[in-house]
């Protein structure tokens, strides 16, 4: 059962997105409209705490389980992928109220639209596949 | 069970959510829920139609195996450990969205009159929801990443191609809700 751990991370990561409200899209709503503090506290305690752990993990060279150093994989070169790409996902994150983990865990806690949602995004990676190689990065 | 019942503090969900980050990189993996999209075309046989998806799909499946659970977790979540103390919205977006004609902003996790069952009778909110999963899986692609891979790991990790792609977060989301959310939602 070497997914079982994976399956549990996952359970995890459900439940404390839905009890941390995460998932909601008025949270969102309000996190765009600078309305509440609440979205900036998760994700900036997240960032505190990830930046934390990967820094004590580069000076005490902790391994993971496969014995190689702990490290963040590194992100491609690049700008317009990321402000153009980065902008379109914005916009779809503030109309559905979901970015990808959410749009699962949701489906989970009963909003079967979401399944149309999931759809879409899987159509909108399929296209992106397509134009790749047309598109600047 | 109250602390457990009643919606968890900002400075307790974000420790947790990088506490996942960190499980995954210990277990030799990383924190990106959209890759999984990615996974997903390939498994569905669009490796046959674009090289972006020519790649081994089944050394994907833990991260198919954490999807699975994160729907699992929702459901448990929903089901078992919350009560129905609604969210705790500034009254100022309350008042907003009710104007925009929002019936009961944070009594649910999602708005009713676009992601409920009888709202999918009528065409806007379909087309809605079609737009928003385009843009998100088209986005995340592009950028490669997403709020978990840009915003938690690439932040943390001090990247600057993750502060770019986080700035466009904001930049797409501060138009759609102050801009384009109003249009749509004009009463």
């Amino acid at each position: 059962m070497k997914y079982l751990k994976f399956l549990l991370v996952g359970i995890f990561f459900g439940i404390v997105l839905v009890k941390s409200e995460a998932v909601s899209w008025f949270r969102i709503y309000e996190m765009f409209r600078f309305q509440s503090f609440h979205m900036y506290g998760i994700i900036g305690t997240a960032i505190a705490t990830g930046l934390l752990f990967l820094q004590i993990s580069k000076r005490k060279h902790l391994k993971n389980i496969i014995g190689e150093q702990i490290d963040a994989p590194k992100k491609e070169e690049g700008f317009i992928r990321f402000i153009v790409g980065g902008s379109i996902f914005g916009l779809g994150w503030a109309l559905i109220g979901a970015c990808p983990g959410p749009m699962y865990i949701l489906l989970g806690t009963g909003i079967y639209s979401m399944i149309i949602v999931i759809i879409a995004a899987l159509l909108g990676t399929f296209i992106y596949g397509i134009l790749k190689s047309k598109l600047p990065h | 069970m109250e602390f457990i019942l009643n919606p968890w503090p900002w400075y307790i969900s974000g420790p947790l959510i990088a506490f996942v980050m960190a499980i995954l990189l210990y277990f030799g993996k990383t924190f990106g829920m959209s890759s999984s999209l990615k996974t997903m075309c390939s498994a569905l046989g669009a490796n046959k139609i674009s090289d972006f998806f020519k790649f081994n799909w089944k050394d994907q499946r833990w991260n198919l195996t954490i999807v699975l659970g994160a729907i699992i977790g929702g459901f448990i979540a929903s089901q078992y450990l919350s009560n129905d103390i609604p969210t705790d919205l500034n009254p100022t977006t309350i008042t907003e969205l009710q104007q925009m004609g929002f019936e009961n902003p944070g009594a649910t996790l999602v708005p009713n009159e676009i992601f409920s069952l009888e709202s999918l009778t009528s065409i806007k909110p379909i087309i809605l929801l079609i737009i928003g999963g385009l843009l998100v899986g088209f986005g995340t692609r592009y950028a490669s990443g997403c709020t978990s891979g840009h915003a938690i790991t690439g932040l943390s990790s001090l990247q600057k191609q993750s502060l770019i792609a986080v700035i466009g977060f904001f930049i797409g989301g501060l138009i759609m809700t102050n801009f384009i959310l109003p249009l749509i939602f004009k009463t």
